[in-house]
C-alpha cells in the first residue's frame, strides 16, 4: 500500500486541546523541540488511530518542524502504525526464549483460530496479528502484548480466552 | 487504539526470587513501588544527606564507584567510575545523565523488575549519579513496549518531585535536578548507546561513529553519560555501605551482587540476585534445573548475542573476566537454557531473523550480512540448504565481525559462529538429509508485510 492510499480520508487533522497540552508538556522536557517527535507521534497515534501522512503533517505543524523530519522518524520505528490496525493489536513474541517455551505453537494456534496470518487484520476489524521481537518477558513466556497490555505464561487456550474476553 | 493505562501481569510466584537482597531488597513488599514504602526502609536518606553536602562530595562519589569496581550491566561491562571520569573538565556545556532502559537484548528481562518493583531505588541511584557527574537533567530511555514501566517511573518521579527530592534548589541545597522519561518506539538498535542518543534527540536510532564518545559529545551536542538501569541502581548500596563492604559481597574475585536472569528450558525461570561471580551451575540450581528432567544441551549466558556455554563449562563463574576465558561473554547476565530437544539450526535461524530485522541499515556488512545469514539459515532449517551454505556461513559471519559502526553486527555474527562451530553436525545433517532429527518444526506462518 502506498502512503497516498493510506491517507486519512477527511482532509487535515486537528489535535484536541488535551493533545496539544500534552505535546507542550513533552516539548518542555528537551532543549530542542525536535526531541519531542517520538512522544508527539504517540499522541497522534492515540488521537487519530494510526499515523497516516496527514497525522505526520499535523505533528510537524504542532511542533513547528519540517514534515520530512517527522515522516522519516515515523516510518523508521515499528511501533507507529502507518496503516490502521484492528481494535486489538495482538503482538506475539517469537524470539528465542519464547521460541523455546512454545511460541511457534502459540502463533500457529492463534493464527488458525482467528483465521489470519501474522501481519493481517480480521475481516471484522477486531484483531491484527503480528509476530514481534523479544518483549522482555522471557522468564514468563511465551508472551504477547495486546495493544499496550502484556500477557505472559500463555498457551493457545489461555491466549484465546484473553482475546475473546476483551470488550 | 492505544489504551490509557497499560498493565503487566503480576510477576509469577517464582519470579522474582532472590538470594541476597541488596538491589532487590524491597521486591515483594506491599506497595514496594511507592514513596512511603521506600521511605519506610530508609530510602532517600542517602540522597538528602548527599544533596545537602553532608555526605560524599561529587569526586568522592566517583572515586567510591571506581573503588567498588562497578561495571556496566548493559552488556559491555565498562567500569562505571572510569566512564564518569571521561567527562571533560573544561567544557562549559550542560552535562546529561542518560539511562538505558531499552532492555531489548533477546532473553533479557531484569531491568523491568527494578522499575516495576522498586522504581525509587533506581531513581535514588540516578540522583546520586547525576550529583556525582554534576548533571542537572537525567533522561530515562525506555523501550516503547514498556508503557507500564513508563507510567510507573513517571508516577515515582512525580512523587519524588512533590516531596522536594527533585526540582529546583533541592532541599535548599542550591542543586537542581529533574528526571524525564523518554519512550522509544520499537527498535533494538536504540539500546546501543549512540543509537539511543539519536532516538532521544527525536531522530532515527542510527548509531554514531565513535569517537567522539558520548562523554565528550553526547545528547544535544553535550557531554553525556549513558548507563544501564541496573548499573545505576547498584550505586545506592555502594554509597550506602562503602566500596569495600559492597565488593566483599561478591565471589570468585567479582565485586558486589548481580541480577541474573534465567529463561528457556528450566523449572523456575526468573530473576535471581546472587553474589556477583556465582557460577552458571549455581544459577541453574536456583532455577530448579533443566525442565522435565531433560539433559542440558547448551546455555546462552547473557542475552542472545553471546556465544554458547556447554554443559562441561557449568562451573564458570558468571562475571565479565571469568566467562571471557570460557570463550563467551557475560552480556546482560540473563541466561537462556536449551535442553536436548532444542534444534540449534532452528534457534540460530530465528535469531538471525531478528538481527536482520533490527539492523539499522547503515553499514553494508551488517545490513547485507545479517540478511544473507538469515536466508541461508532459514533455508537449511527448512531442509532446503545447499552444500556451499556450510562454507558460506562462517565466511559471511566473519566478514561482519569488526567491520561495522556499532556492535549489532558482531552480536549477530558471534552466536552464528559459535552455534555453527559447536553443533556443526546438526547443520550438516539438515543439509544432507533435508530433515530435522528434532521432529517437524511447527513453523510459524511467515509474517505478511503490511504498510508502506
Ligand atoms: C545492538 C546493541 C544493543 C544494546 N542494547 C542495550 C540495552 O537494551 N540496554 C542496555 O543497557 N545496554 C544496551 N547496549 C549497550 C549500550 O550500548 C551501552 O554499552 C550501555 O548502555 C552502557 O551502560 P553500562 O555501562 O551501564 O552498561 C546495547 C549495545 C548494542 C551494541
Ligand atoms: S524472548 Fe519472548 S519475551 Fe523475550
Amino acid at each position: 500500500m502506498s502512503l497516498a492510499q493510506s491517507e486519512h480520508p477527511k482532509g487535515p487533522l486537528e489535535f484536541s486541546a488535551k493533545a496539544k497540552d500534552e505535546i507542550k508538556h513533552h516539548v518542555a522536557k528537551y532543549p530542542d523541540r525536535r526531541a519531542a517527535t517520538l512522544p508527539a507521534l504517540y499522541v497522534a497515534q492515540r488521537e487519530f488511530g494510526y499515523v497516516s501522512p496527514a497525522a505526520m503533517a499535523t505533528v510537524a505543524r504542532e511542533l513547528d518542524i519540517p514534515e520530512t523530519w517527522v515522516r522519516e522518524v515515523a516510518t523508521w520505528y515499528t511501533m507507529y502504525n502507518k496503516v490502521p490496525v484492528g481494535k486489538y493489536h495482538v503482538q506475539l513474541c517469537g524470539n528465542i526464549s519464547c521460541h523455546l517455551t512454545g511460541a511457534d505453537k502459540l502463533i500457529h494456534g492463534l493464527s488458525q483460530a482467528l483465521g489470519i496470518k501474522p501481519g493481517e487484520t480480521s475481516k471484522d476489524g477486531r484483531y491484527t496479528l503480528a509476530e514481534v521481537e523479544c518483549l522482555a518477558s522471557c522468564g514468563s513466556g511465551p508472551a504477547m502484548q495486546v495493544n499496550d497490555d502484556y500477557h505472559e505464561h500463555l498457551t493457545v487456550e489461555k491466549a484465546l480466552k484473553i482475546l475473546r474476553d476483551l470488550p | 487504539m492505544v489504551t490509557e493505562t497499560a498493565t503487566v501481569p503480576a510477576p509469577a510466584p517464582a519470579l522474582p526470587v532472590k538470594t541476597v537482597r541488596v538491589v532487590s531488597r524491597n521486591w515483594g513488599k506491599p506497595n514496594s513501588h511507592t514513596l512511603p514504602s521506600y521511605r519506610d526502609s530508609g530510602g532517600y536518606k542517602l540522597w538528602e544527606k548527599t544533596v545537602k553536602g553532608q555526605g560524599l562530595k561529587p569526586q568522592e562519589l566517583i572515586d567510591t564507584v571506581k573503588a567498588a569496581g562497578l561495571r556496566g550491566m548493559g552488556g559491555a561491562g565498562f567500569p562505571t567510575g572510569v566512564k564518569w571520569g571521561f567527562l571533560p573538565k573544561d567544557n562549559p556545556k550542560p552535562r546529561y545523565l542518560v539511562v538505558n532502559g531499552d532492555e531489548g537484548e533477546p532473553g533479557t528481562f531484569k531491568d523491568r523488575y527494578i522499575m516495576e518493583l522498586d522504581p525509587h531505588m533506581f531513581i535514588e541511584g540516578c540522583m546520586l549519579s547525576s550529583y556525582a557527574i554534576n548533571a542537572h537533567v537525567c533522561y530515562i530511555y525506555l523501550r516503547g513496549e514498556f508503557l507500564f514501566q513508563v507510567k510507573r517511573m513517571e508516577a515515582a518521579i512525580d512523587e519524588a518531585r512533590a516531596a522536594g527530592l527533585l526540582g529546583k534548589n533541592i532541599l535548599g541545597s542550591g542543586f537542581d535536578l529533574d528526571i524525564h522519561v523518554h519512550r522509544g518506539a520499537g527498535a533494538y538498535i536504540c539500546g546501543e548507546e549512540t543509537g539511543l542518543i539519536e532516538s532521544l534527540e527525536g531522530k532515527k536510532g542510527q548509531p554514531r561513529l565513535k569517537p567522539p564518545f558520548p562523554a565528550v559529545v553526547g545528547v544535544f551536542g553535550c557531554p553525556t553519560i549513558v548507563n544501564n538501569v541496573e548499573t545505576l541502581t547498584h550505586v545506592v548500596p555502594i554509597v550506602e555501605m562503602g566500596a569495600e563492604k559492597w565488593k566483599a559481597l561478591g565471589k570468585n574475585g567479582a565485586p558486589g551482587t548481580k541480577l541474573y536472569g534465567i529463561s528457556g528450558h528450566v523449572n523456575k525461570p526468573g530473576v535471581y540476585e546472587l553474589p556477583f561471580g556465582s557460577t552458571m551451575r549455581e544459577l541453574l540450581e536456583f532455577a530448579g534445573g533443566v525442565r522435565d528432567g531433560k539433559k542440558l544441551k547448551a546455555i546462552v549466558p547473557g542475552g542472545a548475542s553471546c556465544p554458547l556455554l556447554l554443559p562441561d563449562q557449568l562451573d564458570t563463574p558468571l562475571d565479565f573476566d571469568s566467562i571471557k576465558k570460557a570463550g563467551t561473554m557475560l552480556g546482560t547476565a540473563c541466561a537462556i537454557v536449551m535442553d536436548e530437544s532444542t534444534c540449534m539450526v532452528r534457534a540460530i535461524a530465528r535469531l538471525l531473523k531478528f538481527y536482520a530485522h533490527e539492523s539499522c541499515g547503515q553499514c553494508t556488512p551488517c545490513r547485507e550480512g545479517t540478511h544473507w545469514l538469515a536466508k541461508m539459515l532459514t533455508r537449511i532449517e527448512h531442509g532446503e540448504g545447499r552444500e556451499q551454505d556450510l562454507t558460506l556461513i562462517d565466511e559471511v559471519a566473519n566478514n561482519i565481525m569488526g567491520n561495522t559502526i556499532c556492535a549489532l553486527g558482531d552480536a549477530a555474527a558471534m552466536p552464528t559462529i559459535s552455534y555453527f562451530k559447536k553443533f556443526r553436525h546438526e547443520f550438516e545433517e539438515h543439509v544432507k538429509t533435508g530433515k530435522c532429527r528434532f521432529g517437524e518444526h511447527e513453523v510459524a506462518p511467515r509474517q505478511v508485510t503490511i504498510g508502506p
